[in-house]
């Protein structure tokens, strides 16, 4: 054991303090301020004990405990608080002290900065009975208090106050023959003087308070300081309401391509057939760019989404062969099964449509005669590996083997799952053909490339020839004026979703081909992609039954928008992100439940039982001003971050304009203004009157988001359809929507809380415990996974309360006249959740019949 | 935060019924109100008061060595992490990367309290680190990836994503 001091240092008089007094026997080295003793740290830091087991100890406190501990005192509460207090209150404001006595001769200032900790150390000792901090005798506490003052309680020049207590417990310890020793090494009888040096050295971080803590989250995303000029605009428009505003113009299909409008054409990476998406792929694609296209059509652009399943390739062909169907049944059977999905996820295409159409053919073949006729397509051969056995070249997926890099025994043709590296088939060791398990053999085949710089020469042109045309055949089985939108690159502003794996595909080999072609195609403009969602740390694994599915999420209870909120606040944008079911939980419980619902609940519930259902007359104040400039600073935000398409991030601003929402509810009190006098309840009528009209803005912008919630606010507050495009107009004009006097509808809560049980119980569910081949029968026989369960009471109890709940909804829905297609939605929705109900409380005759077998 | 610290520790250490706490100041100190005796202040007094009622001293070090490392450990979690500067930020992520170089858990080999709350008070940096910093601090990364897997300890912080294979060359530093 070693310890390591140098002179000058004032750290050091409690390490020698402690040293001499455990009576601990120690080397001790004296060594200059420059000294690196630690290994690992950037900056020199002093004193060091160097332990018998070759750690370092460099804290001076842990030093202290330490030799305590090791002569049989151990820590306890008492000695723990103190020195943790030594550590984060007194030593800043001793360094900051003495910097200043030393270094500036500021005295008074350097008094004043420890008033505040000499006054609390005071107040503690005087309630005491003891001598010392702790206890009878004296501790690790009061040596490490006692060094830390003793520079400045013993400079004649420094002036503590009267502190009657601390002096008299500060001349006790002081006393110890352990501490004057321990002084007089490290001070040498210059006091104060002594620590010139080290003092200059410090860094300047640690001689100035930081008394506001700066949280590196809170500094980020501060709050946006107004001026007066912007509050009163913003007070000004608000005030001039809903004007004689442009109608809300019907959707027609076919939608073309119009004159003197932005005219956007939105595609997302086309999922392929033979799988059941899963919640990466649906918010790597199909939800984004939901959403966009929603907000693009409220912002009233011109915008077509279409989207559809991709049905050619080798593992069509494989997964027929697998459930013992024809390719084209496989296909019909899972475009069916993707369709369903996408529409309880309320995922609003214009038109989902797939690739095996014969408009897909005559666009491909005429792309690939123009290519060939202007010579851009080239012959070479490939090594691939061939199965004798079954007669045919492997494509990637159709070969497994080890890893050459990592030896992971179950790497596929094109990627190992363990090391994440690419691989070219023929490297890979032991190869198995996935069919026969017989080994291929090597052998060369022709293919065609595309002729482009030699980057991207690429065999997966046959692949990658064709899918992407399917955006243009897809397209064209929409409407025979299909070439407005594809052959219109003056007019139309093309976007495209995707996942990050996709990128190079669309980036490059597609817009390739349709330059190569010559045809005055329209070309990509804007890319999006995401990053990966992972699941609970790990990959969605269909075979290993990890991680949630299009077709399970809506077996979860929980509702589709509340999947859509999550799935947004986590989409990968940057870097890729984690599906958690405790975060899920989280997020709904604190953001949806308890910031947005609560505050939405909230206004709308003050309107119907204070004021009888209709807005109140609104006298604005500088606060009311200033609430309206923050939220309005808010949904501009909004609309510059998602017309950059950067949609978590918008999200983000929904959920502050509730929380400043809140906030102004919490300090007004219009609960308890309702009961004052006159002017107290008109304050009431004001704090309300603006509150709804912020629920009402939040239903607006919610709407690309959780298009149900959105719709029912707006049904509950009775809000007039135009409120929607008029506030999302231009850069966001936030505007009193709801006049006073404006009658509103029956108030009821938006969201539920999600427990914990049911979280576990869904975590362990989706958790991969789940057989390959009951996951892939869960897929045909959707119902009857639910009809699997036994009953459970638990779970009845929330499917009876999301009955009601939902039955609710759909009266009110029908009480209001809305629209056919809503209300049906909503009807199924409540089926869905009453044959939930059933299975749960073991009423369906299925499920007892197969119990009985 | 400090409050959502010790509540996700108390379940971590299964203490049946949750402890009520307070706070002090402007910088929240959390305070936990003691029935048989004065209240206790400050998240790392805290903290190991609650290790020692759930009976599991090892998590505060088997010996003395260890207790001063962890302790020492717990001492630069509340002194240097919290409320440190983005200067700051490089030369703790780049110090406490080169400790971990030989390192499983902060205090050698045996997982104690010094990794939770190492873990929780780092976590706000790591999650706004990018991909090339991860890998830049590779050793903070690997030990961060390892704690918040450790059963029963991430509780109210959202999981990080660590990719597993590299993305850029190493050599650069």
């Amino acid at each position: 054991m070693k310890l390591y001091i140098a002179d000058g240092n004032p750290h050091c008089i409690k390490v020698l303090a402690a040293l001499e007094l455990a009576g601990v026997k120690c080397d001790t080295e004296v060594v200059s301020h420059e000294e690196k003793v630690v290994p690992h740290f950037t900056h020199p830091v002093l004193p060091v004990l160097l332990l018998p087991d070759g750690q370092h100890l460099f804290s001076p406190n842990s030093i202290c405990q330490y030799l305590f501990d090791i002569s049989g005192q151990n820590a306890t509460d008492a000695t723990n608080q103190w020195l943790e207090w030594e550590a984060t209150n007194l030593q800043p404001a001793v360094l900051q002290s003495l910097h200043m006595v030393a270094l500036q001769g500021k005295h008074v200032e350097a008094a004043a900065v420890m008033k505040e900790p000499l006054n609390w150390l005071e107040l503690s000792l005087s309630k005491k009975n003891t001598p010392f901090l702790t206890a009878e005798a004296v501790s690790v506490a009061d040596i490490v208090l006692w060094a830390a003052l003793y520079p400045l309680l013993s400079d004649s020049g420094f002036d503590a106050g009267e502190l009657r207590f601390v002096r008299g417990w500060f001349e006790r310890v002081g006393g110890l023959e352990a501490c004057q020793t321990s002084v007089r090494r490290v001070l040498q009888g210059k006091g104060v003087e002594a620590l010139k040096t080290f003092l200059q050295k410090l860094p300047a971080t640690q001689t100035q308070r930081r008394d506001s803590p700066t949280n590196a989250n809170e500094a980020e995303d501060g709050e946006h300081v107004m001026t007066v000029e912007e509050i009163e605009e913003a007070a000004q428009v608000w005030s001039e309401g809903l004007k004689a505003s442009p109608a809300v113009s019907e959707r027609k299909h076919p939608v073309l391509p119009q004159e003197g409008k932005r005219n956007v054409l939105l595609t997302s990476a086309l999922p392929y057939v033979n799988n059941v998406p899963h919640l990466g792929n649906i918010i790597g694609c199909v939800l984004s760019a939901d959403v966009f296209a929603r907000y693009g059509r409220l912002r009233g652009w011109n915008l077509l989404y279409i989207c559809g399943t991709d049905e050619y390739g080798t593992a069509t062909e494989n997964k027929a062969r697998e459930e013992g169907l024809t390719p084209q049944e496989i296909c019909d059977k899972y475009h069916a099964v993707h369709a369903d999905i996408y529409q309880w996820f309320q995922i609003d295409f214009d038109f989902f449509g797939r690739t095996t159409t014969e408009r897909q053919t005559e666009i491909a073949q005429d792309i690939f005669w123009r290519l060939h006729e202007r010579g851009f397509l080239l012959e070479d051969t490939v090594e691939q590996l061939r199965c004798e056995s079954c007669q045919r070249f492997l494509a990637d997926r159709f070969v497994e083997g080890e890893c050459p890099h990592c030896r992971y025994p179950e790497a596929r043709g094109d990627q190992c799952d363990k090391c994440g590296r690419l691989i070219n088939a023929v490297e890979l060791r032991n190869p198995q053909c996935k069919v026969c398990k017989e080994t291929p053999v090597i052998r060369s085949s022709k293919h065609l490339f595309l002729n482009l710089p030699k980057v991207i020469n690429t065999p997966v042109f046959y692949v990658w020839f064709d899918a992407p045309i399917g955006y243009l055949s897809i397209t064209a089985n929409y409407t025979d004026q299909w070439e407005k939108w594809w052959k219109n690159p003056q007019q139309v502003e093309l976007y495209n979703f995707m996942a990050k794996d996709n990128v190079p595909f669309h980036s490059v080999v597609f817009p390739c081909s349709l330059l190569g072609a010559q045809d005055n195609y329209t070309l990509v403009n804007h890319l999006i992609a995401t990053e990966y969602l992972n699941y609970e740390d790990t990959k969605f694994s269909k075979s290993r039954g990890v991680g949630v599915f299009g077709d399970m999420a809506k077996d979860t209870g929980i509702p589709s928008d509340v999947w859509r909120f999550y799935l947004l606040y986590l989409r990968p944008e940057g870097q890729d992100s984690a599906f958690s079911w405790s975060d899920m939980a989280l997020k709904n419980n604190s953001e949806l439940l308890n910031n947005l619902g609560n505050f939405i609940n909230r206004a709308g519930m003050f309107v119907s039982k204070f004021f009888d259902g209709r807005v109140p007359e609104m006298l604005l104040n500088e606060e009311d001003k200033r609430l309206i400039a923050q939220v309005r600073w808010e949904l501009k935000q909004y609309i510059q971050l998602l017309d950059k398409v950067r949609i978590r991030d918008a999200l983000k601003c929904i959920l502050n304009i509730s929380r400043h929402g809140n906030q102004y509810i919490q300090v007004n009190e219009p609960w308890k203004k309702i009961k004052g006098g006159d002017g107290d309840r008109r304050r009431a009528g004001t704090v309300t009157g603006v509150s709804v009209n912020v629920a009402c803005l939040l239903s607006v912008v919610l709407e690309p988001y959780m298009p149900s919630v959105s719709h029912t606010i707006r049904q509950q507050l009775q809000a007039p359809p135009t409120c929607v495009s008029t506030m999302l107009q231009n850069t966001g004009t936030f505007i009193c929507t709801l006049p006073a006097g404006h009658c509103i509808g029956t108030v009821s809560p938006l969201f539920q809380k999600l427990e914990n049980e049911q979280i576990e119980a869904l975590r362990k569910r989706f958790g991969g415990q789940q057989t390959p081949s009951s996951s892939s029968a869960a897929v045909e026989t959707k119902p009857s996974s639910g009809a699997a369960q036994d009953a459970d009471p638990e779970r009845a109890k929330q499917l009876t309360a999301l009955v009601a709940e939902q039955g609710n909804k759909v009266r009110v829905l029908k009480a209001q006249k809305a629209e056919k297609s809503v209300v049906d939605k909503e009807v199924e929705t409540l089926l869905d959740l009453k044959k939930q109900l059933s299975l749960a409380e073991g009423k369906n005759p299925a499920a007892q019949k197969g119990k009985k077998k | 935060m400090a409050l959502r610290e010790l509540s996700s520790l108390e379940k971590f250490l299964g203490l049946k019924k949750p402890n009520k706490y307070s706070t002090q100041g402007g910088k929240k100190v959390p305070v936990l109100q003691n029935n048989n005796g004065p209240a206790l202040i400050g998240l790392v007094t805290i903290a190991s008061h609650l290790i020692r009622e759930a009976k599991r001293p090892e998590l505060l070090g088997d010996n003395a060595e260890q207790r001063a490392v962890v302790q020492q450990w717990l001492e630069h979690r509340i002194t240097r992490l919290d409320n440190c500067s983005k200067e700051e930020i490089n030369i703790i992520l780049k110090d406490l990367n080169r400790y971990l170089e030989d390192k499983v858990y902060l205090a050698g080999n045996v997982f104690t309290l010094a990794d939770i709350l190492m873990y929780y008070g780092i976590h706000h940096i790591v999650v706004e680190l990018a991909i090339q910093e991860k890998e830049r601090y590779l050793n903070v990364t690997r030990w961060f990836d390892h704690i918040q897997h450790y059963p029963g300890v991430r509780h109210h912080l959202p999981p990080v994503v660590v990719l597993r294979n590299r993305v850029y060359p190493s050599g650069n530093h």
